[in-house]
């Protein structure tokens, strides 16, 4: 049929409610990068997953040289020649940095007892030779729990070229590193693709996509919306490609007349995440948070939402100093966070979406609890939201990411907060959902609330904010104002010039 | 310094063992003998054994509560065995207790990975249906010395080459297990899968299998122990080895292993196994009554379970560069 | 599902359906209990009288106590394995009580009081340390358990004044031994307290999901310490009842009795993984389990044949559920 070296036929994969891959079809050749783009929540670690084996496709196929392919576990695409860098961190803190280069494919000298013994010298030689190529000073031998976030990052890379794949895949590879790390990276990429490797990048960061890739393939809601040369394309066209829309109709800011300072942090300090946090955000008022992945934005966050025992400093509401040492304690000040994590840490997903709604204002409810109040308190939000779901009788399990998401807000608003943090909201959602959570945002400062946006999307932060502070490794390093800021002094700031030694 | 980081926890209860023969040593000189040692490793041989299997599972982030009922069921087939056929050799015993523990093994194998039964329930439930079958099988009688076959029940004792029989087996378990849990592949997928579960998955190791051959293994070594414990005491009823399962994992968390999966060494296991037990044989040495033998097990586990948990504690990012 | 419920607003409630109500475990469980009574009646023709039922109580409902309380803790994701220690150690103090002359009131007290102790120490380093109870609670298992151990040797207490016997001997109302009233009345505390108030709502998000229920503002650690604490009242109050209807204070006394507790929660339908569970099946399982002893009892077969039953019992409680849901999904959704 075709020539190219990989590729995918008319994938499809359903998850309960959500079609999270529809039908996608593209090719991927030798020496080539090519860039799967689109927003979050577009499909793209779904099919990586998939061409790494870790789920299997309801149907479709994979061709690899001519080849199907049936990849049922992550070994056999291993041993398909196909070796994937995930975004999750997957990694083993008790074992060695050797060790996590090869689990899963141990050498072994003999297959006799317990399905070989492990051949430690052929490894280290093995690790030291991968870890060398990229330049990367770490010793092999190291438990990798004493290796920092940025050095964990290129062991996980290490680990996949150490398979010696045909096909590497890269799922945002950039988005915790420092400027200089991403350099370093373009220049394995290049090496990799010079040396006659596939390369599939993961991305939506479109300096990387225009710096690497030869071709592009944008997914939206799972669908294979556009493919074609970089060289033929601009980042506008792409954007369009991947929203769906018009940009002013995914980021419907209303004009509001911020008020009073609502929320003032003063000296947030803590031993290893962050130093001199100060800022404030009044009434009406969007501010924005932008910074690599693993910034200390979260930290600074949830250490403000009483979270975290070992930071200092004091938060003023309203102009009154209030003492924060758990969430309890900030809800009943009118502070509250929507987390990054929806499943882990936001939404109960076992729950019902009325028991998750009502969770954090049972008291004023009373010690009893009531149905009818329940769901006097729960009914106007979800309307309000245009929750998607049959009843509130629903587990939260069973709806989409974006519905989630409106579930673990309007948990929060039931609560009639001052100001609200938002990490990451739209992460992981349909565009949308996404539309629905902005023009929300909207509507919450114009009734006078006090938003922190957490993202690391620079569209969102750039299009829904009034002010933007940036962070970069446990610090505030700038202040721009939204309507004059430049998306190139953002990143730069964001990203840091200087690349210095990691000790 | 890196010494340090790899065997901190052993280093520590090495230690902890020194002290506490030296403490006992003081008031007592005669307790420190070769005599002594060579009756702490003696009785301490069953234990190793069992814990160093234990120490496997939890770190695979699960528990065998069933091990000593099925050693009880397994020492109580054996023997209905010998007392049956009369002049059987040692080996088809042991042979037989082995078969035995891994058929209940499996059984508790299948119902964890098959109908996905948490490893705690699955085990404790299996736990009081063989100790109820032993009951069964037996009648409630007790097989007695004169029914066994002379060659087994002195084979725990015998000596060879000076060390006994029971320091034999001791001996050939931490080889062994040395081996499966630092050197085989079997043994590092089994620490990377208690590791981090998640992680395990997004390279490939097969978990279902991997557990099914580590529950079933729990049991042949409870069978074979079975034979072993049934020898040594020249006895085999229903109440043999009852509660030894909580000794056993006492010995994994004095010995290091993190109940929360992942860590653990075969050398911390077996220390922690001899601590336990130097400390029963320590007591009645320093005059404290047998009977404090429970509660100070008690603190024992206490202290090595807090102190575990705050060397793993998981550290903040470390965001800040450091100047 | 999804698609039609695009164009229509959200309801509050889901439609009524009858396989929802017919699959409850709760009703499987008193199946199975009429199924025993049945079968127990047949068998002996002892069974079905009063007083011999009534007096079948007191030994499922001292552990039942502790069950109501088990299954709070296994519902927040937690275990205690101490609480037959804890027994054991109220027991020893109120026989000390008890022989420097203490009357009932007193050694209720101090039965309930170390109970409380006890179990506010296993709550405590469970939450300040960040131990998995299960290790902490097998410690103070041996802890608690080889106190009483050391100071009764193999000696006994046996010394209780007669106005402590009727506690656990005594009838509240005819034919209904105090131990058995007790026993319910708490299990409708206990139960009111879960399935009514906004407390009990919070066990059931921080047995959900632990993480996100901090995230919401509730305290989760404090939750624990209460819970701990609070099995260890029940212990305690066992321990009274125990104590009182065997007049006799030694070392192994309830040995074992933790097994036999998480049995009864677990084949209450409380998950180990946490979150799910109710009072009601708790309250089934251990009327189910007193009345197969009871029964067993009656035809003189030991009690350690009837574990297998109960130890197979417990397994299929738990692979049960997830089989049957397989088999009947398919038509309850069409």
């Amino acid at each position: 049929m075709t020539t190219t070296f990989l590729q995918i036929n008319n994938i499809n994969k359903r998850f309960g409610a959500t079609q999270a891959v529809n039908d996608v079809s593209f090719g991927l050749n030798k020496g080539e990068v090519l860039a799967l783009i689109g927003e979050n929540g577009a499909g793209k670690s779904t099919v990586v997953k998939i061409l790494t084996g870790i789920y299997q496709p309801d149907s479709g196929g994979i061709v690899l040289n001519g080849e199907t392919l049936r990849l049922s576990s992550p070994q056999a695409a291993a041993k398909s020649g196909i070796g994937a860098i995930h975004q999750e961190t997957v990694m083993f803190d008790e074992l060695s940095v050797a060790e996590n280069l090869f689990v899963g494919n141990h050498p072994v000298t003999s297959k006799f007892f317990a399905g070989g013994l492990v051949n430690w010298k052929l490894m280290l030689e093995r690790a030291e030779i991968v870890l060398d190529k990229m330049d990367a000073k770490i010793d092999p031998e190291m438990p990798l729990r004493e290796l920092s976030v940025a050095q964990k990052h290129l062991v996980q890379i290490a680990r996949a070229l150490s398979q010696d794949s045909s096909v590497v895949i890269m799922d945002e590879p950039t988005a915790s590193l420092s400027k200089a790390e991403i350099e370093d990276l373009y220049r394995i990429v290049r090496q990799l693709r010079d040396a006659g490797k596939a390369v599939l990048l993961i991305t939506h960061k479109f300096d990387e996509v225009f710096a690497l890739a030869d071709r592009y393939v944008v997914l939206r809601d799972g669908k294979n919306v556009g493919t074609g040369n970089i060289t033929d394309t601009s980042s506008e066209d792409l954007i369009r490609l991947m929203a769906g829309r018009e940009v002013g109709a995914l980021f419907p800011k209303l004009e509001s007349k911020p008020g009073n300072v609502m929320l003032e942090v003063k000296n947030f300090e803590h031993p290893t995440e962050f130093s001199s946090i100060n800022f404030s955000v009044r009434k009406g008022e969007i501010l924005g948070f932008y910074g690599l992945v693993g910034a200390g934005r979260s930290e600074v966050m949830q250490a403000v939402f009483g979270l975290n025992a070992a930071a200092t400093g004091s938060v003023l509401i309203d102009g009154k100093t209030v003492s924060i040492k758990s969430p309890a304690d900030a809800v009943k000040n009118g502070l509250v966070y929507v987390p990054e994590d929806r499943q882990i840490a936001g939404a109960i997903l076992p729950m019902s979406i009325l028991h998750n709604i009502t969770l954090a204002s049972l008291s004023s409810i009373g010690n009893i609890l009531n149905r009818n109040k329940e769901e006097s308190m729960a009914m106007p939000l979800a309307e309000r939201l245009s929750l998607r779901a049959a009843n509130l009788e629903q587990n939260v399990s069973e709806l989409s990411g974006g519905n989630q998401q409106k579930v673990v807000l309007s948990k929060w608003l039931a609560t009639n907060p001052n100001v609200i943090i938002l990490d990451e909201p739209t992460k992981g959602i349909d565009v949308g959902a996404k539309a629905a959570v902005h023009s929300f945002m909207s509507e919450l400062v114009q009734n006078g609330l006090a938003v922190i946006l957490v993202s690391s999307e620079l569209p969102e932060v750039m299009n829904m904010s009034d002010r933007i502070l940036v962070m970069r490794e446990g610090r505030l390093v700038a202040e721009f104002d939204a309507r004059v800021a430049t998306a190139e002094e953002i990143v730069s700031q964001a990203a840091g010039n200087t690349r210095e030694l990691v000790v | 310094m890196k010494v340090w980081k790899t065997y901190g926890r052993e280093l520590i209860l090495l230690g902890l063992l020194l002290a506490l023969l030296v403490g006992v040593g003081i008031r007592s000189p005669s307790f420190i003998s070769l005599k002594t040692f060579d009756a702490i490793w003696h009785d301490s041989a069953l234990l190793i054994v069992l814990a160093l299997t234990q120490m496997l599972v939890i770190m695979s982030r699960g528990i065998d509560l069933s091990v000593a009922a099925n050693l009880a069921l397994s020492g109580m087939l054996v023997g209905l065995l010998a007392k049956a056929v009369p002049g059987i050799p040692v080996i088809a015993l042991l042979i037989c207790g082995a078969l035995s523990g891994l058929v209940l093994g499996i059984i508790n194998a299948s119902l964890i990975n098959f109908l996905e039964i948490p490893p705690i329930v699955s085990s404790l439930g299996m736990m009081s249906v063989y100790r109820g079958l032993t009951y069964v099988v037996s009648g409630g009688q007790w097989i007695n010395a004169n029914e066994l076959p002379t060659g087994l029940v002195d084979f725990p004792n015998a000596r060879f080459l000076g060390i006994t029989g029971l320091e034999w087996v001791s001996l050939i378990a931490l080889v062994l297990g040395w081996f499966l849990v630092h050197q085989s592949r079997f043994g590092r997928e089994i620490r990377a899968l208690g590791g981090n579960p998640n992680a395990a998955k997004y390279v490939g190791i097969p978990e279902t299998k991997r557990l099914f051959v580590l529950y079933a293994l729990s049991g042949v070594v409870a069978g074979m122990v079975g034979v072993l414990w049934v020898a040594r005491f020249a006895l085999a009823n229903t109440e043999i080895a009852s509660g030894f399962e909580l000794q056993v994992v006492a010995a994994c968390v004095l010995g290091g292993v993190s109940i929360a999966g992942g860590v653990g060494s075969v050398i911390g296991t077996a220390l922690g196994a001899i601590f336990l037990t130097t400390l029963y044989n320590a007591l009645p040495v320093v005059n404290v009554s047998p009977f404090w033998q429970t509660a100070i097990v008690g603190v024992a586990i206490l202290v090595a379970a807090i102190v575990n948990q705050g060397a793993s504690r998981v550290k903040g990012k470390t965001i800040l560069r450091r100047a | 599902m999804t698609e039609n419920s695009r164009s229509n607003p959200v309801r509050a409630r889901a439609p009524f359906k009858i396989s929802s109500l017919l699959l409850r475990w709760e009703l499987l469980l008193l199946v199975m209990l009429a199924i025993v009574m049945v079968l127990n009646g047949r068998l002996s023709e002892y069974f079905w009288d009063a007083a011999n039922l009534g007096d079948a109580t007191p030994i499922f409902a001292e552990k039942g106590m502790i069950a109501l309380a088990m299954a709070l803790l296994i519902l927040c994701r937690e275990i205690d394995l101490s609480v037959a220690s804890i027994i054991a150690l109220s027991s020893l103090l109120m026989g000390f009580a008890a022989q420097s002359g203490a009357n009932w009131v007193v050694l209720l007290l101090v039965g309930v009081g170390t109970g409380t102790v006890c179990g506010f120490v296993n709550g405590f380093l469970v939450v300040r340390f960040a131990v998995p109870s299960i290790a902490i609670t097998l410690g103070t298992m041996s802890l608690f358990r080889g106190i009483a151990q050391a100071v009764l040797g193999d000696t006994a207490l046996t010394s209780y004044p007669e106005s402590f016997g009727n506690l656990g001997q005594g009838y509240a109302l005819p034919n209904l031994p105090i131990s058995f009233v007790t026993f319910l009345i708490l299990a409708v505390c206990v139960g009111v307290f879960l399935a009514r108030t906004r407390w009990g709502r919070n066990l059931y998000a921080i047995g959900n999901n632990p993480e996100a229920a901090r995230f919401s503002g509730i305290p989760v650690a404090r939750y624990r310490l209460a819970l701990f604490t609070f099995s260890g009242t029940l212990a305690g109050l066992a321990a009274v009842f125990l104590t009182s209807r065997i007049t006799t204070t030694r070392p192994n006394i309830a040995q074992g009795w933790e097994l036999d507790v998480i049995t009864m929660t677990v084949l209450g339908g409380v998950s180990i993984a946490g979150g799910v569970g109710n009072i009601l099946g708790v309250v089934l399982s251990v009327l189910l389990l007193g009345m197969i002893q009871f029964g067993m009892g009656l035809i003189n077969i030991p009690g350690i044949v009837a574990s297998i039953i109960i130890g197979i019992l417990m397994v299929l409680a738990i692979a049960l559920p997830p089989i049957i849901k397989r088999f009947v999904k398919p038509d309850a959704k069409s």
